[in-house]
């Protein structure tokens, strides 16, 4: 009898497709949070697989903090044009401007939290009964209690200890008007699976996740990029290093790792040795020991 | 590299968590941020050792509390596998935890304290990893520093354990293995305090454990989940079946029927995004186009000929209950099988398992949370299955409450 025995990446893909598939059966409504990063790139790639020769039955949803990488809305905009898919954005100005949201205020200042309430705002608007997102259980231990679908309150809030238990793959979408679900299909994926998948599958990817050369700063260890939204305050050099992107956020939070890894072969070297993981680059998770968790509760991504 | 998918079961105190994270620890899965916090976290909290339960404890109220709350996923890789770990706590809500987490799972590790041998809580872990048919399982003989590491206390508890298991009919292999996981012994290299033991280290276990045989690729089953028509120019006339292929092979030309309406076809070609695909095999998820025009939606299963599914609305089953709101007399749930969803009641209660003696008691009415028992159900359309021994994905059920949405009971068809 021939081996039928797939691969751990073919498995996890054959799972993604799956959930995929099952929000847009289950669900009248769903969309698919992209965020130019790499996380949900792979998932709106996955999504093309899924729904091939159709198109994806969803719009992607851009939460724009306006704080964004230039290369990544440059990535963005041509992602969308080659899968065929239909682009919703919301914008954390427009919170700031009709007053639904407080800028943050300090050298500190981030609206990573702001989004928050423009997603929950953009869900409503649009009457989304699904949102999938990118997260994955090993990014993080609120994560790591994650179900695949993950069931939102009337407030778009989440109640971690009492979620739905998950057996087989038999999901349970059912909801009370109102309420709505966060769907991860990358749930088992670890980093170093996205970037093997990456590779794998030749998805292109925006520059920044690359080594190259800009102006950096470093405040309480990380290494932020001087943007157009974040200057360094009087006492903090800025110098020219060689760094690359781990993970892609909000320019404002989001640190660099000083890196040489200039292409998919070298960034696999660099990931499988890393010491730190990708979320230590990200100030928005050390705010407290249970950021992440609280954010979440209230109805972040 | 393959996947290995495994479960962990042991009860309070025995060093699962330690153990986890040793096999986090020694295979470099643990970042140097993720112990800096752990270290941090467990300084303040007063703790003597650096506490590795912080590592999987993740929620606020678990680290305040010092329990394991919900079923945790953790994540390990070595050049041979990638590993996926359902770590279940050890008490409040055990059963329903350990179904949940074994559910996914090709093998389980029972832990057992050197010291207390073979207890309740072996039996109640060992029947549910045979009731959920976990077809592997590793017996860890822990804290084998405590007993000196006795041979004789070793070969006891293989003797206890092996009268025990005697009754679970579906485990294919038991391995026994002596481990301290606090020290180190035999998880990652093999102990230098046990020479009487011939056998691997814990992690060369699990990166060796032949798991091929757990889809059944025999009796070939496709529940549809979606119908994918693009409604292009290029695609005009495309209607292509979307699924996740829950058993046997199905190939171009292949000749299949349709349940439950019984119309007969071929297969015409299987797609993907990177070509048309030779065969597809379980658990791939494909889209099938077939040569004629049916009927056909999601819920229906495409089968072929030899040994095909029950079609029928009387099901009989092993359930395990999962509400805290006991299930009511002859309650009326909602049914999700495969990709169908549909209303049923509960005709009977047969008898419930009492999962620390394995006897059966019968005369109950009701279910309350982790009861296991065997019920008879008649459901409003008919479930297109096998029995769970024959196929994990074509055997299982969830139920649902229709009034709060909720999972309340999880089974298995019989």
């Amino acid at each position: 009898m021939p081996n039928y025995q797939l691969s751990h990446l073919d498995q996890l893909e054959a799972e993604a497709i799956f959930v995929l598939r099952e929000t847009a059966a289950q669900f009248e409504n769903p969309a698919l949070l992209f965020s130019g990063g790499k996380d949900s790139i792979v998932m709106a790639w996955l999504a093309r697989k899924a729904f091939w020769p159709a198109k994806m039955p969803f719009p992607l949803v851009h939460v724009d903090t306006g704080h964004n990488f230039p290369e990544t809305m440059t990535y963005r905009d041509e992602f969308v044009e080659k899968v065929g898919a239909r682009l919703v954005v919301g914008l954390v100005q427009e919170s700031i401007d009709t007053g639904r949201v407080v800028e943050e205020k300090g050298p500190n200042a981030s609206r990573n939290k702001l989004q928050t309430v423009t997603l929950l705002d953009t869900i409503e608007k649009y009457q989304f009964d699904a949102c999938l997102g990118g997260g994955r259980r090993d990014e993080e231990k609120a994560r790591a209690k994650e179900r695949f679908f993950s069931h939102r309150d009337d407030f778009g809030q989440w109640d971690p200890k009492n979620q739905r238990p998950e057996l087989w793959n038999l999901f349970n979408g059912r909801k009370n008007p109102g309420e709505h679900f966060r769907i991860f299909p990358l749930s088992n994926f670890t980093e170093m699976d996205i970037w093997m998948y990456i590779q794998r599958e030749e998805i292109p990817l925006p520059s920044i996740y690359f080594s190259h050369e800009r102006e950096i700063f470093e405040r309480n260890g990380q290494l932020l990029a001087v943007t157009d939204f974040l200057k360094p305050q009087d006492h903090e050099t800025v110098e020219k290093r060689i760094v690359r992107f781990r993970t892609i956020g909000d320019a404002t939070c989001t640190g660099a790792v000083e890196s040489h890894a200039s292409n998919l072969d070298e960034v696999i070297a660099e990931v499988a040795a890393a010491r730190q993981t990708e979320r230590g680059t990200r100030a928005d998770d050390k705010r407290s020991e249970t950021a992440m968790e609280d954010r979440k509760k209230e109805g972040y991504f | 590299m393959d996947l290995l998918r495994f479960t962990t079961a042991g009860s309070v105190d025995d060093g699962k968590s330690t153990l986890i994270g040793r096999l986090l620890y020694d295979s470099k899965s643990i970042f140097e941020d993720q112990l800096e916090a752990v270290e941090e976290s467990s300084r303040k909290r007063g703790d003597e050792h650096v506490n590795l339960a912080l590592l999987t404890d993740g929620l606020k109220a678990e680290r305040e509390q010092g329990i394991t709350i919900d079923v945790a996923y953790r994540y390990f890789a070595t050049p041979k596998r990638k590993f996926i770990i359902a770590d279940t706590p050890g008490h409040i809500q055990y059963t329903r935890n350990m179904v949940t987490g074994a559910s996914t799972a090709n093998l389980a590790i029972i832990l057992i304290d050197a010291r207390k041998g073979v207890i309740e809580q072996t039996k109640r872990h060992s029947f549910i990893a045979n009731l959920l048919r976990i077809q592997h399982l590793v017996v860890a003989i822990n804290k084998m520093d405590l007993v000196d590491y006795s041979e004789q206390v070793y070969d006891q508890i293989v003797e206890d354990y092996r009268a025990m298991a005697s009754r679970l009919g579906n485990i294919v292999d038991i391995t026994f293995i002596p481990i301290s996981a606090l020290n180190g012994d035999n998880v990652v290299d093999k102990s230098q305090h046990m020479p009487w033991y011939q056998g691997p280290a814990l992690l060369y276990h699990l990166e060796h454990v032949y798991i091929g045989g757990e889809e059944n690729h025999v009796d070939a089953r496709f529940p549809v989940q979606w119908v994918i028509r693009p409604m292009s120019d290029e695609w005009h006339d495309f209607r292509g079946y979307a699924g996740r292929v829950a058993g046997g092979v199905f190939k171009p030309g292949d000749r299949v029927t349709v349940l439950p309406s019984g119309f007969s076809t071929r297969v015409k070609a299987i797609h993907s995004p990177d070509g048309e695909k030779e065969e597809a095999y379980a658990p791939q998820s494909v889209c099938i186009t077939l040569e004629d025009e049916i009927d056909i939606s999601r819920g229906d299963m495409l089968v072929k000929d030899n040994n095909p599914p029950e079609v029928t609305q009387d099901i009989e089953a092993m359930i395990c209950w999962f509400s805290s709101k006991p299930m009511p007399h002859r309650a009326k749930l909602i049914i999700r099988h495969t990709t169908r969803e549909t209303k049923a009641v509960v005709q009977e209660v047969k008898y419930h398992v009492d999962i620390n003696t394995l006897h059966k008691v019968e005369g109950l009415e009701t279910f309350a949370m982790n009861d296991i028992g065997r019920i008879s159900l008649r459901t409003a359309v008919p479930l297109i299955h096998d029995s769970y021994s024959r196929n994990r994905q074509t055997g299982s059920f969830i139920l649902i409450d229709p009034g709060t949405n909720e999972t309340v009971g999880a089974g298995m068809i019989v």
